[in-house]
């Protein structure tokens, strides 16, 4: 059995002896491994070359990867956590984002770190930032549910030619556990959903860790209502499979997307939107969301349970739209 | 030497014509007075190495190749510019020139070209990375990291800070409390060395004693020349805020005349020799500029393109398809936005029950 972090750890491990040009840039990745363990082992065997520990400055890291991305390299930035991605805010937006489009010269690079809450880390250590880079055209943005999906993003992701932010979530990280196929090379495509779960009355749409909340959703209003709900996580966020979540929408007349992140901006109502212009006949229902709340990440754990969707917001979102 | 100081100021005249004959699109920044070390710093380079410049540093790009109709296509934002249309100004790159194109929030080409020095590095090649900033641009969080980065990385890179007094309309003294521009260097380990940057020849003894460094593994050093930015920041600002008196004293000091003198003096080349050049120069850029005016602007389309690597689905706006509206279905049904309406038609028994549930 293989957890969520050694899906991902295995995915740079591979990749890196694969490939002599993939390397690793981040804060204490080196010596200590990464605050999450992450690239344990990875100086000892790749050397200081390949894994590089860096100052605290965010900008100058993604900035180096961008300018060794140029010159023919696949850097992986790893963010101590997603939250300290905002000092890099400017080199991903400004400048990996649009220098394709500007110059003609691409940067294949990788940005990751741990997003999400349910750790009691507070403000700083539990954000979803994936809204904050969802209007700039030329990133691409993963967030995978699965250890497989981890694993397989992972790799995709550094054989992108293009700007990829890789969302990892952190309450994944340990809980997760699976059977990866051994030797098989573990490949996911970047831009397609995954259906979860099959079903004929309701689509759900989510990705990361809510792609659990959503099962356990469904199981209840299966026992309970005997309602099937399809659950499509998305994996990727940008490119967005809007077909996938098109066609489900299709047999379902009904759609409910849930997102760990906050509401306000978020991709649901990108979805929603795009819903409505491409499929709005198929719709017997209004577009529901079950987001977090538009208040930053609260630390105390009632609060912050009370701020994160939950199981029971989902069956309570799920049973008004089948009886809508 | 003395042709690329006489072909930066000649390019950068024509661009002045032609913005105030609204031939340049946007906004036009010049190096006036400031040529000398834009042009003396990137002679120390050799081929394979790169450069980053900041906006008043098209001596440098000329030095590293760059040939005058190419940026005069940029400039007025024509088909086959070198940003095909995308970006403005000098936003360009050109791996095989060695040139990597800033974008406008200052210092973050500091921190990419920190990049292309960590490869260099990283392969073993030999190169070296030259990057500029004004000193106002030193101020920007990302400058700090680059400097932090590339001194804490030992990174093949030298860093030429262009102290021209003024950051926009701020006064140099105002944006930061170091008595001299150099003692910045100091805070992050990194040696810098002070220079006229009017002196041509000074900047370029300073850029070659830095780029060895550099080359021979020796890390990261910062040059600071201190110049007069002598026009205003950029085509639109009347420079009101500048002391007359203190114009006239930089005016005084212009690097081309002065590089003049000393070839001279210096028996290095006549007066007649010096005209020859700047005929020549003359000459080759009216006909660059006539053949540039000669191009077309780009299609509108080319906006879609190129914002992946792979070309992405058609994102042509839904109200630029014809006919566009409502009273039109059939047209509309057609079309790759909206649903084929008669492939599959809403199931009216589910309607009714949404109206029934309401």
């Amino acid at each position: 059995m293989k957890t969520y972090l050694e899906a991902i750890r295995e995915a740079l491990w591979e990749e890196m002896k694969a490939d002599e040009t993939v390397f690793i840039m981040g804060e204490d990745v080196g010596a200590y491994g990464g605050a999450f363990k992450i690239t344990e082992g990875f100086l000892d065997e790749f050397g200081p070359d390949r894994v590089i520990d860096t100052p605290i400055s965010e900008a100058a890291i993604v900035g180096a990867a961008i300018g060794a991305a140029h010159m023919g390299l696949k850097p992986v930035c790893e963010m101590q956590f997603i939250d300290f991605i905002a000092p890099a805010f400017d080199m991903i937006v400004n400048f990996a984002a649009k220098v394709r489009y500007r110059t003609g010269v691409g940067a294949g690079l990788v940005i990751r770190g741990p997003c999400g809450g349910g750790a009691r880390a507070g403000p700083f250590h539990s954000q979803n930032v994936e809204s904050y880079f969802a209007n700039v055209a030329g990133l691409k943005m993963v967030a995978p549910a699965t250890a497989y999906d981890a694993k397989g993003l992972l790799r995709a992701a550094i054989r992108d030619p293009d700007p990829v932010l890789y969302f990892e979530h952190k309450f994944l990280y340990r809980r997760v556990k699976e059977e990866l196929p051994e030797g098989e090379e573990v490949l996911v495509p970047l831009g397609k959903a995954r259906t979860a779960r099959e079903g004929d009355a309701l689509t759900l749409v989510t990705y990361g860790a809510m792609v659990y909340k959503a099962e356990d959703a469904a199981e209840v209003v299966s026992k309970q209502d005997g309602a099937e709900i399809e659950i499509l996580d998305l994996r990727t966020l940008r490119p967005l499979d809007i077909a996938a979540i098109v066609a489900s929408l299709k047999r379902t007349g009904r759609l409910l997307i849930v997102h760990e992140a906050a509401r306000f901006g978020g991709f649901a109502g990108e979805i929603t939107a795009q819903v409505c212009e491409e499929a709005f006949e198929w719709l017997d229902a209004p577009i529901r969301r079950v987001t977090a709340l538009d208040t930053p990440v609260p630390y105390s754990p009632p609060l912050e349970d009370y701020y994160l969707p939950q199981t029971e917001d989902i069956v309570t979102a799920a049973r008004w739209l089948l009886a809508y | 030497m003395y042709r690329y100081l006489v072909l930066t100021r000649g390019l950068e005249e024509r661009f002045e014509r032609l913005f105030k004959q609204g031939k340049i699109v946007g906004g036009l920044y010049r190096s006036l007075g400031q040529e000398a070390t834009a042009v003396g710093s990137a002679l120390a380079l050799r081929e394979g190495d790169w450069l980053a410049p900041s906006i008043r540093d098209l001596g440098a790009l000329l030095v590293r190749g760059l040939d005058p109709r190419d940026t005069l296509l940029q400039y007025m934002a024509r088909r086959g510019s070198l940003c095909a249309g995308k970006d403005n100004t000098n936003h360009f790159t050109v791996p095989e020139l060695g040139i990597l194109g800033p974008v406008s929030p200052l210092g973050t080409q500091l921190c990419v070209l920190n990049g292309v020095a960590l490869a260099f590095k990283r392969r073993g090649e030999p190169h070296v990375c030259m990057t500029y900033q004004g000193e106002g641009a030193t101020r920007t969080g990302a400058s700090h990291e680059g400097f932090a980065f590339a001194a804490a990385l030992r990174l093949p890179i030298v860093i030429v800070v262009e102290h021209n007094r003024w950051a926009f309309s701020t006064r140099s003294e105002r944006v930061a409390a170091v008595a001299e521009w150099t003692d910045t260097a100091k805070a992050y380990g990194m040696p810098a060395a002070g220079v006229d940057g009017n002196d041509v020849l000074a900047v370029h003894e300073a850029a070659v004693e830095a780029v060895d460094r550099a080359r021979g593994g020796h890390g990261p050093t910062m040059i600071v020349a201190e110049s007069y930015r002598i026009l205003g920041h950029a085509q639109h600002d009347s420079q009101t805020y500048v002391p007359p008196e203190e114009l006239e004293r930089w005016r005084a000091r212009d690097p081309i005349p002065r590089f003049e003198r000393q070839l001279v003096e210096r028996g290095v080349a006549t007066q007649e020799e010096l005209r020859g050049i700047r005929e020549d120069v003359d000459a080759a850029l009216e006909r660059a500029v006539d053949d540039a005016l000669a191009a077309g602007m780009p299609d509108p389309e080319e906006a879609m393109t190129r914002v992946y690597a792979e070309p992405e689905p058609d994102v042509t706006p839904w109200t630029r398809m014809t006919p566009v509206g409502y009273a039109d279905l059939e047209v509309l049904a057609a079309s790759s936005v909206l649903r084929p309406l008669e492939a599959d038609t809403p199931r009216a028994g589910a309607a009714t029950a949404a109206e029934t549930a309401r």
